[in-house]
């Protein structure tokens, strides 16, 4: 099988007074049908990365990598058409944030039905049942008011599983969602990543997970990267995430408070210079 | 022994009379003092509105809020908000932008009439690991744990016997959140403080505090202390929904 995604020493940087400010270095990994899941603190460098793949990094930022390909195509040298009939059908990502990323003049309806059409010439109405069934599959009870409501009449929960539900509708190859859960309740988290894992499962999706959330990635992916100051410090497979072997991996895993644990300090992370060497 | 802070029946109804949003329903729980005491809850369960009714920040419609056994003036007196302090959930969206951190803390301090102003805020930021470089810094020079210790710094500089948080590490990353939480606990035990804490998570809510009420829908589901949280010994479908989440994904 060859791997749907490939990714060798990726390099983002972001111009500044004090010279270039390197924000990812070095990155190399590849991605199969499979639940990839990117761990790190805010800073360093995951939702970058995860942007440079879809062409999406700002335009003051240099991009370099040594080999950026998905399903055979270079993305490095893609023209604007190219990207066209990739981002949205073939690869697309959930964004951090509903309030800015979804478009606040528009009907979330609306934008869910554009984002459908646009891969196939599918019909008004035969787009709109499909609109309000997904919205419907991500656990938005009033699918129908949801539809005819703009951004800002929604909850941040609710914004964030719209969201989802435009994304999921093209039905993309790759997909990649950045926080996606970090602003849901506990148990609305559960069934979204219900909906991400039926994907991977059934469709045979790539995923890319990312999130500070160290627990919930080792949980719910196949492999875990963990980033530090844009550099990939740790790759290991989610079940031996207990058995890491990184300090900043064991760091990240101990600070977090456990219902079973004391009530004692909890451990905080020492951050040593020489993992950035 | 009569409890610190008492609330009973507490409703909070936001809205006309054509579109009523209860927020809150009958919500009653006690909080000893000296005690840490959690809510928990989903968005939009109420736990927020609890501590701004508190506060005087959301409208009681019914029931009685008494701290030292005393009913609540409405509006708060000065004297209230010596005795109660609220840290806010987002670090960035509380302090003001445009003012130095010397200003943001000597606010309060003109307020209460404060003589003394220099050393209490060369000692709150003592008290909150920052130390006095920070004090002629803006909010924008410093990370969101940095902000999140000056809000806390904040409110602990009239020296209040209760601190009311919301969220207060949930918009800081897990490594953050440790800090600030230790910081919390040895705060508490240092002053004696009464804290109530609003949060999402079990986890925090666990370490944190001795008992917490799970709320859903602006109503009390149940109060457990938390050796029973511990031992999973909840009795209400929705309290043991929010511990089996707790525990991740599991694929089906």
């Amino acid at each position: 099988m060859t791997d749907m995604l490939q990714v060798e020493g990726l390099n983002v940087s972001f111009p500044s007074r004090d010279g270039p400010v390197r924000v990812v270095r070095d990155v190399t990994f590849t991605l199969g049908r499979e639940r990839l899941g990117i761990v790190g603190e805010s800073g360093s460098g995951k939702s970058q990365t995860g942007r440079a793949i879809l062409g999406l990094t700002p335009a003051s930022a240099t991009v370099t990598a040594d080999k950026l390909s998905f399903d055979g195509i270079d993305l490095r040298h893609a023209s604007a058409k190219t990207w066209r009939s990739l981002r949205g059908p073939r690869m697309s990502m959930i964004m951090q944030d509903p309030k800015y990323s979804l478009n606040p003049v528009m009907t979330v309806g609306r934008q869910i039905v554009e984002a459908y059409r646009r891969r196939g010439d599918a019909t008004r109405t035969d787009a709109r049942n499909r609109a309000v069934a997904m919205l419907e599959a991500v656990q938005i009870r009033d699918p129908e008011r949801v539809f005819e409501a703009y951004p800002h009449e929604l909850s941040g929960g609710m914004g964030q599983r719209a969201m989802i539900a435009m994304m999921l509708i093209a039905e993309p190859d790759l997909l990649i969602a950045d926080e996606v859960t970090s602003a849901l309740d506990v148990t609305v988290q559960l069934d979204v990543l219900r909906i991400l894992d039926g994907l991977v499962r059934d469709r045979g999706m790539g995923l890319i997970f990312i999130s500070h959330d160290l627990r919930l990635v080792s949980s719910f992916c196949d492999r875990v990267l963990v980033m530090y100051a844009g550099r990939v410090v740790e790759e290991i497979a989610a079940r031996d995430l207990h058995s890491a072997q990184h300090p900043y991996t064991q760091g990240l895993l101990n600070c977090l408070p456990q219902i079973d644990g004391d009530s004692g300090p909890l451990q905080t992370l020492t951050r040593d210079p020489a993992w950035l060497a | 022994m009569s409890a610190l802070i008492e609330v009973r029946d507490l409703a909070v109804t936001f809205g006309s009379r054509q579109s009523q949003v209860q927020a809150v329903q009958n919500v009653s729980f006690d909080v000893q003092q000296g005690e840490s005491f959690g809510l928990v809850g989903e968005s939009g369960s109420g736990k927020s509105t609890v501590l701004r009714a508190i506060c005087g920040l959301a409208p009681t419609s019914a029931g009685t809020i008494k701290i030292d056994g005393k009913l609540l003036a409405s509006p708060r007196d000065p004297a209230f908000y010596a005795q109660v302090q609220m840290v806010f959930q987002d670090p960035y969206g509380s302090i003001h932008p445009r003012h130095t951190i010397d200003r943001v803390l000597s606010e309060p301090l003109a307020i209460h009439g404060f003589k003394n102003a220099e050393d209490r805020i060369e000692k709150a930021l003592n008290d909150v690991g920052l130390g006095g470089g920070f004090r002629f810094r803006f909010p924008h020079q410093l990370s969101g744990g940095q902000r999140q210790r000056v809000a806390i710094a904040r409110a602990l500089i009239l020296e209040p016997q209760i601190l009311l948080l919301d969220e207060p590490t949930s918009a800081l990353d897990a490594s953050i959140q440790a800090e600030v939480l230790n910081l919390l606990d040895a705060l508490r035990i240092e002053k004696g403080l009464t804290y109530l804490l609003v949060s999402h998570d079990l986890a925090v809510v666990a370490h944190m505090c001795e008992r917490l009420l799970v709320m859903q829908h602006g109503t009390r589901v149940e109060e457990l202390t938390r050796t029973a949280l511990q031992g999973r010994d909840a009795t209400q479908k929705y309290t043991q929904q929010l511990l089996v989440a707790s525990e991740g994904f599991k694929a089906p």
